[in-house]
């Protein structure tokens, strides 16, 4: 859920100020540690064992129970690879985390472009373009769905003003998929914003003025100086961006099930589905899904690290 | 500002934010539509008729599901600060060795998908009972907030000038004591920060909730919204009104913690 909530790889980088370590004082320093490891090893490790576990055997709600589930190795996978849902998952996954964050992205970057220069007000009104990030994820998935509606929804209505005809936005195979990527760029918007917005704030006026001298100005000033400067943050950007829009879950589930037939089922949903989503669940394949899914995502998380470490280096 | 460029910019920016809040005020609208309008087209654009239905329905209905979720919230807030906070201290002032391998073991956590998290608990919490119950949720909600907060308590703790540490070990406090009497008093500010993160977090939170706690008596208000919506009510006006309660809590985090929000979404992601 915590889509947003990177955090300081700039302290991983701390440690490496590698004074002095007096041996009395690692006493102390990892007893101070203790709560958050033993609580990451519970918590954390375990959970993921387990989930590893649940994926290399064939479990049915009665060995669930008793634990007693024959080790299969790989057979879920293979199962899930075969699956014919795999392919259209794989391609709704890409097809929303793609569109997400391109748009996200850009959207987001124009609205910080727009802010960074103050104006009466602008505090205010950045603080409010918050609000879609920080709301629960039911509200705004419910409020879109009924503003989606096909009947009687408000983006129909205004349509209809244009001479559209109703979309059946959440009902239809063709546009469940985009109805919630249109719900998940408006509540990633924000995080793009204030990202970015930082980011070019960290670009020295001086800069400017030089490029002004050079006759440098709007669109050119921004391809040839701004773009490229804010270079790195956007890298962070998109690639924290990515990891949290893979994992999304409750806008889809919450929206549209991952339906209709399936339309807009990702892996996250998909996941959710084979283990909790039936009456006979199946988490064997369930667990499998969600490890390729942790697998993508760590890829990117890892590269997101080596960047952002780069930086902070440099 | 006072030009008139600055002026126009300023009603562009109310534009864009006014398009922006769309949904949200539409949720508000919604919330105090009449049933027998809210099939109307076109929809009535301000809650003319307005009517409290809505939130008498919430009121009958979803008191327990919100008294559930401050519970879970409160709770996922105590469990995070309690693990958190020493961590940190150690991560900032007493570099522990093997810290840096422990920083990065957190920010890889931060990137795990909820779903899995959700599988690998519940089973645990089959086995051991903890299925449905408020202490198997606390626990596993505290999950999204004790990685964030280890890393933005470290990165603020880190800034406590040493002067300060000397001069606690000067009055001979110890290692427990200075963590005590000094740096938790002097991180108020994150401690603030954190806390609204975690409450929110708990309080949103729909996976942990409906795979964790669905058959559960002591349900959220995440889940109190689903039911709703998944009972094929079509009293729409309740459901909208249930969301602008459920968005309390944004409201308070915005309007106390403004500086902090934006501090804490862009700490690590931007080099101060």
């Amino acid at each position: 859920m915590n889509r947003v909530s990177q955090a300081p790889a700039r302290a991983a980088a701390g440690g490496r100020r590698a004074a002095p370590r007096p041996r009395s004082g690692q006493w102390a320093a990892w007893a101070f540690l203790a709560p958050v490891v033993i609580y990451l090893v519970i918590f954390y490790a375990y959970p993921l064992y387990r989930n590893i576990e649940l994926s290399l055997r064939d479990y049915t709600v009665r060995s669930f129970v008793q634990g007693d589930a024959p080790f299969t190795g790989f057979a879920n996978y293979a199962k899930i690879l075969g699956d014919e849902t795999f392919g259209p998952a794989l391609w709704h996954t890409t097809m929303f985390t793609m569109v997400s964050l391109v748009f996200q992205f850009v959207i987001g970057l124009a609205l910080a472009m727009f802010f960074v220069k103050n104006f009466r007000l602008s505090a205010t009104l950045r603080a409010l373009f918050l609000v879609p990030w920080l709301l629960p994820l039911i509200v705004s998935s419910s409020t879109w769905s009924w503003m989606l509606n096909s009947d009687s929804g408000v983006v129909n209505a205004v349509l209809g003003v244009l001479g559209v005809e109703p979309v059946h936005w959440l009902t239809s195979p063709d546009w469940s998929l985009w109805s919630v990527i249109i719900a998940n760029i408006w509540i990633g918007i924000p995080f793009n914003l204030v990202v970015l917005y930082s980011g070019l704030q960290a670009i020295d006026p001086v800069i400017y003025e030089a490029a002004e001298l050079d006759g440098a100005t709007g669109w050119r000033r921004f391809w040839k100086v701004t773009f490229p400067l804010l270079r790195p943050v956007s890298a962070i950007t998109v690639l924290l961006g990515l990891v949290y829009t893979l994992k999304v879950f409750d806008i889809i589930w919450i929206m549209t099930k991952g339906g209709p037939s399936g339309s807009s089922t990702t892996f996250a949903t998909w996941s959710y589905r084979l283990g909790f989503g039936n009456l006979l669940p199946a988490f064997g394949p369930g667990a499998a899904v969600g490890n390729l899914l942790i697998v993508t995502a760590l890829i990117f998380g890892l590269i997101y690290i080596r960047v952002q470490r780069r930086r902070t280096l440099s | 500002m006072r030009n008139t460029p600055g002026r126009w910019k300023t009603a562009l920016g109310l534009v864009l934010t006014g398009v922006m809040l769309f949904p949200v005020y539409w949720m508000v609208n919604v919330s105090f539509t009449r049933d027998q309008d809210m099939r109307k087209s076109p929809p009535s654009w301000f809650p003319v008729d307005g009517t409290l239905e809505g939130y008498r329905a919430v009121l009958d209905q979803q008191l327990p599901y919100l008294g559930i979720s401050v519970v879970v919230g409160l709770g996922t807030v105590a469990l995070t600060l309690l693990v958190a906070t020493p961590a940190a201290y150690s991560l900032a002032k007493l570099r522990p060795r093997g810290g840096g391998l422990l920083t990065f073991v957190l920010l890889i956590a931060q990137m795990i998908p909820g779903i899995i998290m959700a599988m690998g608990f519940y089973a645990i919490f089959l086995s051991t009972g903890m299925l449905n119950t408020v202490p198997g949720l606390i626990v596993a909600d505290s999950t999204l907030a004790v990685p964030f907060a280890v890393l933005i308590f470290t990165a603020f703790m880190s800034g406590i000038p040493e002067e300060l540490m000397q001069a606690a070990r000067v009055d001979g406090a110890g290692a427990l004591r200075t963590f005590w009497s000094v740096v938790v008093p002097v991180s108020r500010n994150s401690v603030i920060t954190v806390s609204l993160f975690a409450f929110l977090w708990a309080w949103s939170d729909f996976i942990f909730a409906s795979t964790l706690d669905g058959g559960g008596r002591g349900q959220p208000i995440t889940l109190g919204i689903y039911h709703y919506i998944g009972n094929n009510n079509q009293q729409w006006n309740a459901i909208m009104a249930t969301a602008v309660i459920a968005s309390i809590p944004t409201a308070i985090l915005l309007v106390i913690a403004q500086r902090y929000v934006a501090a804490g979404v862009t700490a690590g992601a931007v080099k101060n």
